[in-house]
C-alpha cells in the first residue's frame, strides 16, 4: 500500500473536483454552487441563447437581485431606468432558463454573499463561483470559493465546469487572545496591511491558528470575504463544529440523518499533517488593534492609533507617486494621525459586515446614545432575513433613537451603484471592503472599518478610537 | 495530447459563428498610464455597469481620471492627450486589481487597446482579460520602468508584441514574456474555454451522476 502525500484542505477539495486534466490544459473543475446576480450575468445568459444551450444544472444555480437595488421602497418599481432594466433582464433570464430567483421583496432576498450562508447552500467541501469578487465569503465553511468574470459566468451555466489552474497555497496562522474593541474585520485589515493589496496574488489562503478557531461563523465569513483584498484568490477556514452548528437546520442544508453523514464527511476536511504550503504567515492576535484605512486601497490600512506612514517611510521609492496620489485624492498628509477626523458619512453594511452579529455589535455602542450632528448614518442589512431578525430583536429602535437610518438589502453605498453614494469630498467610514477611488460615489473619500469602529464615529463625529466606548 | 484536443477545438470552431480576433503579433505606439495598483473600480466605475450587453463601455473608459465632473475631459490624464495613442496601454503594477468586472476588460477593449503591459497583474481581471482577447502582458519591473520612461520621452515609440516568439520590444530593448500554452493557443486562433469545455459535456455528466 502505498503512503499518500499529505494534502492541504484546498487541494483535498481541488482534487475532488477535477473533472478532466489534460497536458498543456488547465484543470476542469466542477463547481457545486453558483450564484448569480443582475449585474454580471446579462450577457452570459445572451451567450447560452446564441450558442442554443440550457442552463446545465439549475438545481446547483440561485440568483438575486442585490448590487443595483434601491435600499427604500423596494415595493415600488425601481426608478432609474437602467437599473430597473437590469433587474428585470434578471427576472426574464432567470424564468427563461428555469433558476431560483430570490428578487426583490422576496423573503430571501439580499446579498449573494449573506444569502448563500443562511440558506444552508454554502457547504464544506464544496467548490462556489459567483460572478462577483467577494464569493470568497464562502470559504469560511470549508470550500473553494472564487469571484469570476462573466465569461466564465457563461462557462459554469453551461458545462457546470470552469477552466482553472490550480493556484499556490498560502497558510495564515493567527494566535493569541484578540484585545478589547478588536474584531474580525479588525485581523483582516490588519493581515492586508502587513502583505499589501497584491501579496497574496496567485495564492489560495487558509486562514488556521487558534484566534481564528474561538470566531463565530459570521465573523469567520468577514475575514474570508476581504481574501481578494489582498490579491487571493480565495480564502478558507476548516470547518468545525462551530461550522456544523452554523449549518444544522438551515433551509437548504442536508437534514436528519443525511447531515450527520455530511457531518462525518465534513470532519475529513482539513489539512494534513506534514503538508506543505507555498507560503506561510504567522500573526500574533496581540499585536492587532482597532484598524481603519487612510488610503485608496485596501493594504493601506494601520492601527488607528498609529499614525500614516511618511514618504521616506516607505520601503520601495517605486510607491511614493502612487502613494502621494492617494493621499492627495483622500485629502490627508503623510505622516498625520486620524484620530479625531471629521466624518460627514457612516455606511454600516455589505458582504463584509451586514450580517445579524455586525448590526447587534453596533448596537452594543449605541444603545442610548445618539448620532452626532451633521453625520449621516446608513445601516443596510445585508438580507431580509437579517432584516426580519434585527426588528425581531428591536435593534431597529435602538437605531431609530440613535438617529441611525435603517435601509432594506442590498449592496449599497459599497459600490454606489444606486442611489446611495457618498457625495464628492465627502469622508465615510464604512464597514465595506473597498476604499478605491470613487468606490461609494464620485470623488468620495472612505475609511475601512470595524462595525465598532464606524458606530463610535457615528456617536462622536469623528475617527475615534472605540476601546474608548467599550 | 495537446495538439489532438487542439484539433479537436478547430474542428468545432469552423462552425462558431462568432470569433475573436486572432492575435499574432502587433506593433503599435502606447499609452503610458504610469499608476500602481490601477483597480477595476478606476477602469470602468460601477455605475456605468449597468447595460446588459457587452458593447459601448470604452466611452467610459477610466471615466472618472478622463473627465471632470461636468464631463469636461481632464487635460493632463494621458487618454485626453493627443500625443499618445496607440492598442497597448502600459500600466503600473498590479493593474486590474479589485472587482471581478469583466466589464473593465470589456471598456479597454472596446476603447481600442489589445495589449496591456505591466509588472503585475490581479488574478481576476488577467482570466477575464484573456477570456476577451486582450493580452495581459507581463514584463520585469525594470523594462517596465524604460518603458514608461522611452514611451514619455518619445511617444512615437513603436511597441512590438510577438506572441508567437513570445517576446516585446520597444527602442531596441527586447524582453521574452511568459503566457501558458494553452492561453496563448486561445489568444492566436482566437478561441475561448467554453469551446473546449462543451466538448468535455459527456465526462461532465458521467461526473455529475457519481459525485455528492
Amino acid at each position: 500500500m502505498s503512503i499518500q502525500k499529505p494534502k492541504t484542505i484546498f487541494e483535498k477539495i481541488w482534487d475532488n473536483h477535477v473533472v478532466k486534466k489534460a497536458e498543456g490544459y488547465p484543470d476542469a473543475l466542477f463547481i457545486d454552487r453558483h450564484f448569480i446576480h443582475e449585474v454580471t450575468s446579462p450577457q452570459a445568459f445572451d451567450g447560452l441563447r446564441k450558442r442554443g444551450i440550457q442552463v446545465f444544472s439549475t438545481s446547483r444555480t440561485s440568483a438575486t437581485a442585490d448590487h443595483n437595488v434601491p435600499t427604500k421602497d423596494q415595493h415600488l418599481p425601481i426608478k432609474e431606468a437602467m437599473s430597473r432594466h437590469q433587474v428585470e433582464t434578471l427576472r426574464k433570464n432567470c424564468a427563461e432558463f428555469g433558476v431560483e430567483l430570490y428578487d426583490l421583496g422576496h423573503p430571501y432576498q439580499g446579498i449573494v454573499h449573506i444569502i448563500g450562508p443562511e440558506l444552508g447552500l454554502t457547504l464544506p467541501g464544496m467548490t462556489i463561483v459567483c460572478g462577483d469578487s467577494h464569493t470568497s465569503t464562502h470559504g469560511a465553511f470549508g470550500n473553494i470559493a472564487f469571484g469570476i468574470g462573466t465569461s466564465e459566468v457563461e462557462q459554469v451555466l453551461a458545462t457546470q465546469c470552469i477552466l482553472q489552474y490550480k493556484p499556490k497555497t498560502m497558510k495564515i496562522e493567527i494566535n493569541g487572545t484578540l484585545s478589547k474593541g478588536v474584531v474580525s474585520k479588525d485581523i483582516i485589515l490588519y493581515v492586508i496591511s502587513k502583505i499589501s493589496a497584491s501579496g497574496a496574488t496567485g495564492y489560495f489562503v487558509e486562514y488556521a491558528g487558534d484566534t481564528i478557531r474561538n470566531l463565530s461563523m459570521e465573523a469567520r465569513m468577514t475575514i474570508c470575504n476581504m481574501s481578494i483584498e489582498m490579491g487571493a484568490r480565495g480564502g478558507l477556514i476548516a470547518p468545525d463544529e462551530i461550522t456544523f452548528n452554523y449549518i444544522k437546520g438551515r433551509k437548504f442544508a442536508p437534514q436528519g440523518e443525511l447531515f450527520d453523514k455530511k457531518v462525518a464527511e465534513w470532519k475529513k476536511l482539513a489539512t494534513d499533517e506534514g503538508a506543505v504550503y507555498d507560503q506561510v504567515l504567522t500573526i500574533n492576535a496581540e499585536d492587532i488593534g482597532p484598524m481603519i484605512t487612510y488610503g485608496t486601497n485596501p493594504g493601506m490600512g494601520m492601527r488607528v492609533s498609529d499614525r500614516i506612514p511618511t514618504i521616506e517611510e516607505l520601503k520601495e521609492i517605486s510607491e511614493r507617486t502612487s502613494f502621494k496620489k492617494s493621499l492627495d485624492y483622500m485629502g490627508l498628509e503623510p505622516g498625520s494621525q486620524l484620530l479625531g477626523k471629521a466624518v460627514d458619512y457612516v455606511f454600516i453594511g455589505s458582504c463584509t459586515n451586514a450580517r445579524i452579529e455586525d448590526l447587534r455589535l453596533v448596537a452594543g455602542i449605541v444603545k442610548g446614545k445618539k448620532k452626532a450632528a451633521g453625520v449621516e448614518v446608513w445601516v443596510v442589512p445585508g438580507s431580509k432575513q437579517v432584516e426580519v431578525q434585527a426588528k425581531a430583536e428591536g435593534l431597529d429602535k435602538i437605531f431609530e433613537a440613535a438617529g441611525f437610518e435603517l435601509r432594506s438589502p442590498g449592496c449599497s453605498a459599497c459600490l454606489g451603484m444606486n442611489e446611495d453614494k457618498v457625495p464628492v469630498g465627502k469622508y465615510c467610514i464604512s464597514t465595506s471592503n473597498r476604499n478605491f477611488e470613487g468606490r461609494q460615489g464620485p470623488k468620495s473619500r472612505t475609511f475601512l472599518a470595524s462595525p465598532l469602529s464606524a458606530a463610535a464615529a457615528a456617536i462622536t463625529g469623528r475617527v475615534t478610537d472605540v476601546r474608548e466606548l467599550v | 495530447m495537446l495538439i489532438a484536443c487542439q484539433k479537436t477545438i478547430n474542428e468545432q470552431l469552423i462552425t462558431k459563428q462568432e470569433m475573436k480576433d486572432k492575435f499574432i503579433t502587433l506593433k503599435s505606439t502606447a499609452v503610458p498610464l504610469s499608476v500602481e495598483n490601477i483597480d477595476t473600480d478606476q477602469i470602468i466605475p460601477a455605475r456605468f455597469l449597468k447595460a446588459t450587453t457587452r458593447e459601448g463601455f470604452g466611452d467610459n473608459l477610466f471615466r472618472d481620471w478622463r473627465y471632470d465632473s461636468s464631463n469636461n475631459p481632464i487635460k493632463e490624464f494621458v487618454l485626453n492627450q493627443s500625443k499618445y495613442s496607440g492598442k497597448i496601454l502600459v500600466g503600473g503594477k498590479n493593474f486590474g486589481c479589485g472587482s471581478s468586472r469583466e466589464h473593465a476588460a470589456w471598456a479597454i477593449y472596446d476603447y481600442g487597446f489589445r495589449v496591456v503591459i505591466s509588472s503585475f497583474f490581479a488574478d481576476i481581471f488577467k482570466n477575464n482579460a484573456l477570456n476577451n482577447g486582450l493580452l495581459p502582458l507581463v514584463v520585469s519591473d525594470k523594462f517596465l520602468k524604460g518603458l514608461f520612461e522611452t514611451i514619455v520621452v518619445n511617444p512615437q515609440t513603436e511597441v512590438i508584441v510577438d506572441l508567437e516568439n513570445q517576446k516585446v520590444s520597444a527602442d531596441g530593448i527586447t524582453e521574452g514574456f511568459e503566457i501558458n500554452k494553452y492561453k496563448k493557443t486561445c489568444m492566436i486562433n482566437g478561441y475561448d474555454d467554453i469551446d473546449y469545455l462543451l466538448s468535455l459535456n459527456s465526462e461532465i455528466r458521467a461526473f455529475d451522476l457519481v459525485h455528492s
